[in-house]
């Protein structure tokens, strides 16, 4: 999957550096390792900028390349911050077939971003996820981990309006 | 004393749906009725009736409310649960008490009268966080059984004969899995669980693992016992939070009861596991790529031979099933082989899980004897297609499967008659579509998602199915010629005989199947520019019917890109150079009068 680098400023503090010690530490000697440093690193800082990789690659002993190798192939790995909002719509099959698509594109229309992108402010970012498996209450979206269901492409703007203000 | 038992559905579906603020609201309640003594609340894994959540079901009377809001939980406490009196309103339309009042059981509404549970067996029945509840309902016998009163032959040959059959999509033999890996000779084994369910649509394996967690964990010591393997992993979706956390609840209860780890049951058996979340690679659910990815890198896959059962994980032999496989197992050992091939056709036996969506009454989970046709499940227990539109098709295998066209209805769902009409069972999604649905798009949609999931390994695949797609979106552009079509029909059969992986062989078979079923539609939008279900926006033309137009101009102020003009009270008109096709005209005109051809 093509992946679009990020254009928001790493703001990583010592104590997030200090946890994905701890956790690298914690893995030493574990075998297949990588992958789960690596989600524990996304928990700690959102997503996986450069700058983390690199500590993740020089503290497992390990190649950068190998480590971007990996972010890159998994969806699961942000290589982008989420945005305060951060809005997922469902293309799973069958949110799809009820209209999603149509939904991805309104969004798409009103917050002027791309599905994957952030917004520059940072407030807004916009993801089409993988079937997440709430098909009964297709089409699906969520923002921040609040599920809206049963979805109509006219439902978009009076759901934008609770965060636009 | 507990008099009253009242279970709420807490699988992903419903808790979408608020399951979990209906629950809170109902210890609020009882709390301030001071009734927690005499009412107990279990949390469940899922009814399967996912698009009546959130669902509730109140024992002893089984009164099966559906669609239940917080809101409505103080009336159930102080009518149901206090007086007994039934809230006539909320039970499951097809059990309301009929005029000589006789009231549907649950097992007996449309739903679920075809349906016979095996792998869902304890879903939606018991508290998948308490192990004494699965333990009741005959849980770890199986694995008593097989550590005290059999061989790892025995197990193996119980399986074998039993016919099950790989339940994640390529339907191979289990048994003969298993013994190939018993056969392989190494000082170290494994035993490994595909819960990595990436096809879009299907969520039986979720299901599973929310509702009845213990029967995964009590299958893959079984195995572990009848190949000689002392650890497992189970590679779950990181996306499935409930599902995991799940599971690790009921390895750790395991651990402690001692059905995990050294010395289990005191038969000197060992075995113990681990949990490992993929992150969203759909090429992940190929066994090797899967192995590769638990071992910490890309999940690309490799090449077969040597197979997983010699050279698996880590290099090991390793025994490599999907949740719904192992669901089955501890029924096979305590009921016996022949009880479990005396369901199903004659080279595919037992139940298989479905996952009904999209144009469908009951979205939802269903488990039906194989060889139940695909009108009993769409029609009977599906409920058919709502709003009065047409069937279209049936989609299973999701991408590596195809469209099953009405003509086909009639046939008996099994491994082998689903490749016969250019379908596969995969792990299960069933999705429905109706006359709106452009079986073009739907080739298109399938097609974006395989670009979009190839690992890039081979050729045949990165560059086949990019290429596949690009002549896709010049059929939907308008812009195709018939030879195109045969240029797709070849490409796809390259694609298929040389990919490395199940994820490239079976990629074109969407669009195999769509172009044998619906080639009319193709051709509509090759040789007169028509999107037959109005989907394909680039053929797709807005215009307003000068009859019913009263020119209120509530278009003509919606529409973005202002291309909608006309004086007030007079017909208006679209100038199609400028209009960008978004639909706002239509969604506001009150008088009907914008149409899209």
């Amino acid at each position: 999957m093509k992946k679009k680098l990020t254009t928001v400023m790493f703001k990583g503090t010592p104590e997030q550096e200090e946890k994905l010690k701890a956790v690298i530490a914690k893995y030493q000697g574990v075998p297949g390792a990588t992958m789960p440093v690596m989600q524990e690193a996304q928990e700690i800082y959102g997503y996986l900028p450069i700058e983390v990789q690199k500590m993740i690659a020089d503290g497992m002993g390990i190649a950068l390349e190998e480590v971007y190798g990996i972010a890159s192939f998994y969806s699961q790995f942000k290589l982008n911050p989420n945005g305060e909002v951060a809005i997922a719509v469902c293309l799973g099959t069958a949110c799809y077939v009820k209209g999603s698509g149509d939904i991805l594109e309104r969004l798409e229309e009103r917050l002027g971003i791309k599905s994957g992108e952030t917004s520059s402010d940072g407030k807004f970012s916009l993801e089409a996820t993988r079937c997440i498996g709430a098909c009964g209450l297709a089409p699906v979206l969520t923002i921040n981990d609040e599920v809206y269901g049963r979805l109509k492409k006219e439902d978009v703007d009076k759901i934008l309006e609770k965060y636009l203000g | 004393m507990i008099r009253s038992h009242v279970l709420i559905c807490g699988g992903t579906g419903c808790t979408s749906s608020g399951s979990l603020a209906v629950r809170k609201a109902l210890e609020n309640e009882l709390e301030a009725q001071g009734l927690t003594e005499e009412i107990k609340i279990v949390t469940t894994g899922c009814f399967g009736l996912c698009a009546l959540g959130p669902v509730m079901i109140v024992y002893p009377e089984g009164t099966f409310y559906s669609c239940v809001t917080a809101e409505d939980v103080p009336e159930i406490v102080s009518e149901h649960l206090l007086k007994g009196r039934i809230v006539d309103r909320l039970v499951h339309h097809e059990m309301k008490a009929d005029a000589e009042n006789r009231v549907t059981s649950l097992n007996e509404t449309q739903f679920y009268k075809k349906q016979k549970r095996v792998a869902l067996r304890n879903c939606g029945v018991i508290n998948p966080e308490v192990i004494d509840e699965y333990i009741a309902m005959d849980g770890y016998q199986a694995l008593g059984k097989v550590l005290t009163e059999m061989t790892p032959e025995d197990v193996i040959k119980t399986v074998t004969d039993s016919g099950l059959r790989g339940r994640g999509g390529g339907g191979f033999p289990t048994g003969k899995k298993w013994e190939f890996a018993s056969k392989s000779v190494s000082d170290k084994k494994y035993v490994a669980c595909n819960a990595d369910e990436g096809d879009p649509g299907a969520f039986m394996d979720r299901s599973i693992l929310e509702g009845d967690p213990h029967a995964l964990i009590e299958a893959m010591a079984i195995a572990g016992y009848a190949i000689g393997a002392d650890e497992g992993y189970v590679y779950v979706r990181a996306e499935y939070p409930i599902a995991i956390q799940r599971l690790q609840i009921a390895i750790d209860q395991a651990r402690e009861y001692g059905l995990l780890g050294k010395d289990i049951l005191g038969t000197g058996f060992n075995f113990d596991m681990h949990i490992r979340f993929g992150a969203g690679a759909f090429v992940c659910g190929e066994e090797t790529a899967l192995m590769t990815s638990i071992e910490g890198n890309r999940g690309e896959p490799r090449p077969r031979p040597p197979f997983p059962a010699v050279k698996g994980l880590f290099g090991k032999p390793t025994v490599l099933n999907n949740v719904e496989t192992y669901a089955n197992i501890p029924r096979i050992i305590l009921l016996g082989a022949d009880w479990f091939n005396s369901m199903g056709t004659e080279r595919s036996k037992g139940t298989k899980v479905f996952a009904l969506g999209g144009k469908i009454t009951n979205t939802g989970l269903v488990e039906v004897p194989m060889g139940t046709t695909l009108r009993e499940v769409v029609e009977e227990i599906g409920g058919g297609v709502p709003n009065g539109k047409k069937f279209k098709a049936a989609q299973t295998g999701g991408p590596s499967g195809g469209c099953i066209p009405a003509e086909h209805f009639d046939v008996p769902i099994d491994y082998d008659n689903l490749i016969a009409i250019g379908s596969m069972m995969g792990s299960g999604g069933l999705i429905v579509m109706d006359e709106d649905t452009c079986m073009v798009d739907i080739a298109k949609f399938f097609l974006e998602f395989t670009v979009d999931e190839s690992c890039g390994k081979c050729t045949p695949c990165r560059i086949g199915t990019k290429r596949l797609l690009e002549l896709l979106n010049k059929v939907t552009d308008g812009n195709a010629t018939m030879e195109d079509l045969d240029k797709m029909e070849e490409l796809c059969h390259h694609i298929k005989s040389a990919s490395l992986c199940g994820l490239g062989q079976t990629a074109p078979n969407p669009v195999l199947s769509t172009l044998r079923y619906f080639r009319d539609e193709y051709i509509a939008h090759i040789v007169d520019k028509k999107c037959p279900a109005g989907v394909c926006k680039n053929l797709l033309q807005y215009s307003i019917i000068e009859d019913k137009c009263k020119g209120c101009t509530a278009c003509a102020r919606v529409c973005p890109v202002g291309a909608i003009s006309g004086t007030v009270k007079e017909p208006h008109v679209i100038d199609a150079s400028k209009c960008i096709k978004c639909g706002a005209c239509m969604a506001k005109c009150k008088f009907g009068a914008i149409v899209k051809q």
